[in-house]
């Protein structure tokens, strides 16, 4: 594993488009021939070598190569678009769109991120060790295909609309989540491991949600199922007892939302409906 | 400033050029026989195709519903960004490119003039707003009359002069080109939620049938010696067994017809050539079609063809629109311009692996490869509708070659090619045929006398690609047909180079040019009267706020015709 080291020379006062940092973009090149390369900040064409230190050297091929990024990116955005193997590891925050397109590798974040991180996953590993913003992993603002495979863990909280149109792939938050989680989603999990916001599920046409935390209220047009004692998601056994609702009826109903009972006491009342 | 384009392979068929090395010279912004060559700027332009710049006769580029298919499909931008360069500014979109990046896009083509095929009267000043706004093209706009309420008084109470003044004094005040016809009655039947089968039904509050809309704007057409024929997208688009009715269409004006003249085109005919009864049993009618479009000379198409990507459809055929979403479960808009009009937008993504796709990818390809004439057949996408322009190089290669057919027929299902005739069809279009089906023909059927050639006293519009047809056949080396076509190895506009090894090197305006039909100065005075009545009954807007002045356009070109009335 050969590591390459961006060290951010200044902060960054206007966006920096970041997309060419990935491990493919830099596998088989020399430290001057990376930093040559071109990216936008603003409304300028500068080179790597312009915005941050450039230390190490790359591996042969993108599956030996590790990206190490210190400073605060929060205004860098798609960093590792595209990526199909390798690893980023940023020290600080990073900006909007991180990991767009992932398609196999790891990125980690040592801090936040911005909105719409991991917009169209189709695979790899995406860990956030702060806090997620809106739209993760869910679908660019009008299209309708959200992330279709690979995996999404938030340590911290996400913001609103969490996976929507989501086809396939994990989404863990281990924090809280806000509104609309898995807002269209027609395939694959999610867990919350807190709380979340009112909406959960809207529209979805298929997949699982998995809530271990309180949820102010369910849509009225999912339908309770029964009560389950436990849940799998990737693999992994989680003990409930859940509600298993079915839904959303306004677009089909296939999907499944699990609520933790024991935390959700003002849910008792749909027990009556169990059929 | 003068250029020579020295040793190109040059095809002109308006003409008759075909193939042969020779010089073009340019002085100014025209062709002429002779310059001095010691002065000249000279191209070498030895084992290239030199080609007339390419013309367009149908793309929805502009417009109110180009508007809101940007603002509908923000992904669609989103997924196409263009930086911007020293000589270019950034812009983005797929489907629906921004302007600038229209204007860009076509220049790198090799294309240099582009119809706008749809527009109702009163968003023109919108539509010349945004055509201002295209770089690099010389362009044009088609005015919609096939639902206007006025245009259908006058057919019904048979005053066709009164409707022809009407009609000259749209073109000239909102300064457009052809008369474009949408779904004739059927929209206007759309907007009180009802649908008309067949061109023989009345429309409601009007008692006209499509037919006479269709005739009545012919003959006014004729009389006002429009330099283009009517422009037809007749009734029932997309509906499996339509091709009755496109023929009905067709026919419904032969005999208006004299000496053979086209004066009917009815365009992308791909999404009117359906047979079957329903969407389960749609098959190929090209057979029909292509057939009396041989027969009968008064007929011109395009072609409409459909590629395999993600598009979007926009039409002022609002009632198919509202079919097709209920179709697909899209989001669409859907819009009624007061007296004139409606429209409508949804996005599709045609798939190879879809059955109704692949048979509609082998219609257009069909249409192009059995009209024998090619002159009465252009190649267009419908652009968006049927795919980006962008794809135009595509399309060229399928049409050149079997095997690039052959290559996408392996992959699509068996049923699709079953129900087409594509496999059996072992036509291939020649370089010369390219040139009539993507410029000569069009420039002679919009009547633009100085585009789409290359004697002297043409428009100095010229695309020169880098193929050499000694080295490769196109038939075998189609990806070579595909690379040289998307980016021309120049683009001369109005005698500069503007392209050069497909990227702008040079940005310029181009010139929108409209038709003034001159009528006589009574009935010009007793319309222009009328009309003040007809606006304050009819429209929320007054007849000064609704033409289009002059100095609103960067390079105004009116084209001035003699009317017979």
């Amino acid at each position: 594993m050969a590591e390459i080291i961006l060290t951010l020379k200044h902060s960054l006062k206007v966006p920096l488009d970041a997309s060419i940092i990935s491990p493919d973009n830099f596998a088989g090149k020399s430290i001057n021939e990376i930093s040559s390369l071109k990216l936008w900040r603003g409304n300028k064409q500068i080179t790597l070598g312009e915005v941050f230190d450039i230390k190490g050297e790359a591996g042969s091929n993108a599956n030996e190569t590790v990206i190490t990024i210190n400073g605060d990116l929060s205004k860098a955005r798609r960093i590792g678009k595209g990526m199909s193997n390798g690893k980023i590891v940023i020290n600080g925050s990073a900006g909007l769109y991180l990991g767009e397109d992932i398609r196999g590798g790891v990125i980690t974040v040592n801090g936040d991120v911005g909105s719409w991180a991991g917009v169209g996953a189709k695979g790899g590993l995406i860990e956030i060790m702060g806090n997620a913003g809106d739209f993760l992993a869910s679908s660019y603002r009008g299209a309708r295909s959200g992330m279709e495979g690979g995996m999404i863990i938030v340590h911290g909280n996400a913001a609103n609309e969490v996976g929507g149109w989501m086809k396939n792939g994990t989404i863990k938050i281990m924090g809280n989540a806000g509104i609309f989680v898995g807002a269209n989603m027609q395939g694959g999990s999610i867990l919350v491991s807190n709380d979340c916001g009112v909406r959960a599920g809207a529209g979805m046409r298929g997949g699982r949600i998995v809530i271990l935390g309180y949820i102010p209220s369910i849509l009225p047009s999912f339908r309770i199922e029964e009560i389950r004692a436990s849940v799998k998601v990737n693999g992994d056994k989680i003990s409930g007892p859940f509600y298993l609702f079915n839904g959303d009826f306004a677009e089909g109903g296939k999907g499944n939302l699990f609520i933790n009972v024991t935390k959700n006491p003002h849910l008792k009342r749909y027990e009556q409906y169990i059929p | 400033m003068a250029l020579l384009i020295k040793n190109g392979i040059v095809y002109d068929p308006l003409n008759n050029i075909n193939g042969e090395v020779m010089d073009i010279m340019i002085d100014g912004n025209k062709i002429v026989s002779s310059i001095n060559e010691s002065k000249a700027q000279v191209i070498d332009a030895s084992n290239k195709i030199v080609m007339a710049g390419g013309v367009d006769l149908h793309s929805h580029i502009v417009g109110p519903k180009v508007n809101s298919g940007r603002i509908l499909r923000v992904e669609d931008h989103y997924k196409d960004l263009v930086a911007k360069t020293r000589f270019t500014r950034s812009g983005s979109g797929y489907s629906i490119p921004s302007t600038f990046v229209t204007g860009y896009r076509y220049a790198i083509m090799g294309y240099t003039t582009v119809c706008e095929p749809a527009n109702p009267p009163l968003k023109m000043i919108a539509v010349h707003d945004e055509l201002n706004d295209i770089p690099m093209i010389d362009k044009t706009s088609f005015i919609l009359f096939g639902n206007n309420w006025i245009v259908m008084e006058y057919l019904k109470e048979g005053k066709i002069k009164e409707c022809a003044a009407f009609i000259a004094w749209v073109l000239k005040r909102m300064k457009g080109y052809v008369i474009k016809i949408v779904d004739p009655g059927c929209e206007e039947e759309w907007k009180w939620g009802n649908d008309i089968e067949g061109l023989d039904k009345e429309v409601n509050n009007f008692g006209i049938t499509p037919k006479e809309i269709i005739r009545g704007l012919c003959e006014v057409n004729k009389l006002l010696s429009l330099p283009h024929p009517i422009h037809v997208h007749t009734n029932m688009l997309g509906t499996p067994g339509n091709y009755r009715i496109t023929i009905e269409t067709m026919d419904c004006v032969k005999n208006i017809a004299n000496n053979n003249q086209p004066l009917i085109h009815m365009t992308h005919v791909q999404f009117h050539s359906y047979g079957g009864s329903n969407w389960a049993s749609l098959s190929s009618a090209t057979d029909e079609i292509a057939d009396y479009v041989n027969k009968n000379k008064h007929v011109t198409i395009d072609m409409g063809q459909i590629i395999f990507t993600d598009t979007t459809t926009m039409t002022a055929d609002g009632s198919f629109e509202y079919k097709l979403q209920k179709l697909t479960g899209e989001r669409w808009v859907n819009s009624d311009v007061e007296v004139e009009e409606s429209a409508g937008i949804v996005p599709i993504h045609y798939r190879r692996n879809n059955y109704v796709h692949a048979v509609m990818w082998a219609i257009g390809l069909e249409l192009a490869l059995l009209v024998n004439d090619p002159w009465r057949v252009f190649m267009t996408t419908d652009h968006p509708n049927g795919g980006p322009f962008t794809y135009y190089p595509k399309v060229i290669s399928w049409l050149m070659s079997k095997k690039a057919r052959e290559r996408v027929l392996k992959r699509i299902p068996r049923m699709s090619r079953r129900r087409t005739n594509l496999e059996d069809i072992d036509r291939e279009y020649n370089f010369y045929e390219i040139a009539i089906i993507t410029r000569a023909g069009i420039a002679k059927i919009l009547g633009l006398k100085n585009k789409g050639h290359l004697a002297p006293g043409a428009d100095a519009d010229i695309a020169i690609y880098d193929f050499n047809p000694k080295q490769y056949d196109p038939s075998r080396d189609y990806k070579e047909v595909v690379r040289a076509f998307s980016k021309a190895a120049y683009t001369i506009k109005d005698g500069e180079i503007v392209v050069k090894d497909g990227e702008i090197i040079k940005p310029v305006i181009g010139k929108t040019f409209w038709v003034e039909s001159e009528i006589s100065r009574d009935l010009e005075s007793s319309i222009a009267s009328s009309l003040n009545e007809k606006f304050r009954d009819y429209y929320t807007v007054s007849v000064d706020n609704y033409v289009v002045p002059k100095d609103y356009l960067y390079k105004p070109w009116p084209i001035q015709v003699k009317a017979k009335i």
